[in-house]
């Protein structure tokens, strides 16, 4: 019986097993996993889960109970130390060996480390996994001070999430803007406007030299003064889990090299955030960190492997609940020579368009769900539409697409 | 706690028994329904949870909110019918629901 092992039991790696089986694979899947919880949602962890308005059952991606009814063994808290690509076989933490016909590398990304005087203090935290946000959450009293270093999106939902549970909140960000990596100068403008005008200090171009307290951390220690803190959640950035593989041979640049089927060698497939994959509708390789990446990827190895052959063909979109204020992305903006806005940043109701050389290729929504919508099915077509059009609200997106 | 039917493009139909205080989407994903993918996890913000309300449940469900009006708009081959099954809440009012699952998600 053929046997498809799948190392990491996170958001890719569980949706791996589920497709195959939706897509009607026979053989034998077995799940690895190093974390003790079966595959579970991350999303939440800075939102909903974290301020304990979703429960655990809620944030796992199928009840336990799913897998054995679909005959997927799940094997937690049980590393995949290597494999052998050429006798197909990979060796667990506990030195089991199983040999397998296909191979899922879905192990995900781990928090960059900011390696600091005093960065091992206590109470000083990374959100990537439960058990961190966990941890994270006892710590969130209403008024504690929590500083968040780094303003990208987990950064900025912690923020949101930890003021909504009446906390003193501050955020660092060393480049001159936050979402610097990510989004237009006036998105960022926008977002470090909402944060302040909901009570959250936002510190731009302020780097953090060290962290000072008792055992515990007590003050955030930066070039020109010291913040103080009660709690301090770091967030600035990820590195790719691509150690496995890279052990195995199989090539890595910032990411698993995979192309558009999910292969990174015969019979080895990657998923999720853990890869790099070849965009053929942006012409270049991306490495995402979303949901919707892990998923897609994770059904399209699976079709690969159930005898379909499928390509991972898609345009990058995500989401980002702070506050109030929804957002949603659609596209990759870099690049774009013209901006558009449509309706109001004051009302905390519009979106911003991306365009280059007149062709629409992304798009941020503030609670603006026509538009992300709409930019989901326009983007792929890299459609040239004319700016004033775009702004003009009296045309309905309906009528764009 | 209310039981709910999900009837697939081929006609083919289960139903299952979702408790109070979960939404739809929850107790679709718990129980395996083909079709309802939700990608976002509930937060209203990709439209792959997305079915067909039969037309006499139409008016006791409550209303959908501005922003899953404007997902649906957009959503795969949308009809008055339509709703976001991460927007709805069960109670004892859903017993007996019944929902089409469309042929696609976006
Ligand atoms: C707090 C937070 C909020 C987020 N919010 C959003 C959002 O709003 N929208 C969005 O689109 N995305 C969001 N993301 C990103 C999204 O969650 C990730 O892109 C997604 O989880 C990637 O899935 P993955 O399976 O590739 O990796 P993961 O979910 O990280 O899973 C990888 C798993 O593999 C395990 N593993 C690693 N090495 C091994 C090994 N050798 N053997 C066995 N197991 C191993 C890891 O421990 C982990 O459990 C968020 C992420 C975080 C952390
Ligand atoms: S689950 Fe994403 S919109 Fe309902």
């Amino acid at each position: 019986m053929p046997t498809t092992i799948i190392a990491g039991a996170g958001h890719a790696g569980g949706q791996t097993a589920i497709s195959l089986r939706q897509a009607g694979y026979e053989g034998r899947i077995v799940v690895c996993g190093d974390e003790p919880v079966p595959p579970y949602q991350r999303p939440p962890l800075s939102k909903k889960y974290l301020c304990g308005e979703l429960a655990l059952e809620r944030v796992l991606l199928r009840p336990e109970s799913f897998y054995a009814t679909h005959d997927i063994e799940l094997r937690l808290g049980s590393a995949v130390r290597e494999f052998a690509p050429e006798r197909r076989s990979v060796v667990l933490d506990g030195g089991e060996s199983l040999d397998y016909t296909d191979l899922v590398i879905a192990t995900g990304s781990r928090p960059r480390r900011l390696e600091v005087p005093g960065s091992d203090l206590g109470n000083i935290f990374y959100l990537r996994t439960l058990e961190d946000a966990d941890a994270i959450g006892k710590e969130l009293v209403a008024g504690r001070r929590l500083v968040v270093v780094g303003g990208g999106y987990i950064g900025l939902e912690i923020a949101s999430t930890a003021k909504g549970l009446g906390m003193k909140v501050c955020v660092v960000e060393a480049a001159d803007r936050i979402l610097g990596r990510v989004t237009a100068p006036e998105m960022s403008a926008y977002y470090t406007h909402a944060h302040r005008a909901r009570g959250v200090d936002v510190r731009l171009s302020t780097g953090i030299v060290s962290f000072e307290g008792d055992g515990m951390v007590r003050g955030v220690v930066c070039a020109d003064e010291t913040i103080p803190a009660d709690v301090v959640v770091i967030g600035v950035g990820i590195t790719p889990n691509e150690g496995l593989a890279a052990s195995a041979g199989i090539p890595c640049d910032g990411g698993i090299l995979v192309d558009e089927r999910c292969a990174a060698a015969e019979h080895v497939y990657a998923v999720g955030d853990c890869t790099r994959h070849p965009n053929r509708i942006l012409g270049r390789r991306l490495r995402l960190e979303s949901v919707q990446n892990a998923l897609e990827q994770a059904r399209t190895a699976a079709a690969n492997i159930a005898g379909t052959p499928t390509k991972y063909e898609q345009i990058p979109w995500f989401w980002s609940d702070q506050f109030d204020l929804k957002l949603q992305m659609v596209g990759m903006s870099q690049g774009y020579d013209t901006i558009v806005q449509r309706g109001s940043m004051d009302a905390d109701d519009f979106a911003m368009f991306y365009l280059k050389e007149g062709m629409l290729i992304a798009a941020d929504a503030v609670n603006r769900p026509r538009e992300f919508m709409a930019c989901r099915q326009l983007v792929p077509q890299r459609p040239s539409i004319d700016p004033v059009k775009l702004a003009d609200e009296s045309i309905p997106m309906k009528e764009m697409v | 706690m209310a039981r709910i039917t999900f009837i697939q493009p081929d006609g083919s139909a289960s139903t299952v028994e979702i408790p109070n205080g979960l939404t739809v989407m929850e107790g679709a994903i718990e129980n395996g329904i083909t079709g309802v993918i939700a990608q976002c996890g509930g937060s209203c913000s990709c439209s792959t949870c997305h079915c067909y309300v039969a037309p006499e449940w139409m008016g006791v469900l409550p209303p959908p909110e501005e922003e899953e009006t404007g997902l649906i708009e957009f959503a795969w081959e949308p009809r008055e019918e339509s709703r976001l099954t991460c927007q709805i809440r069960v109670t004892d009012a859903l017993d007996g629901l019944v929902l089409h699952v469309p042929a696609e998600q976006l």
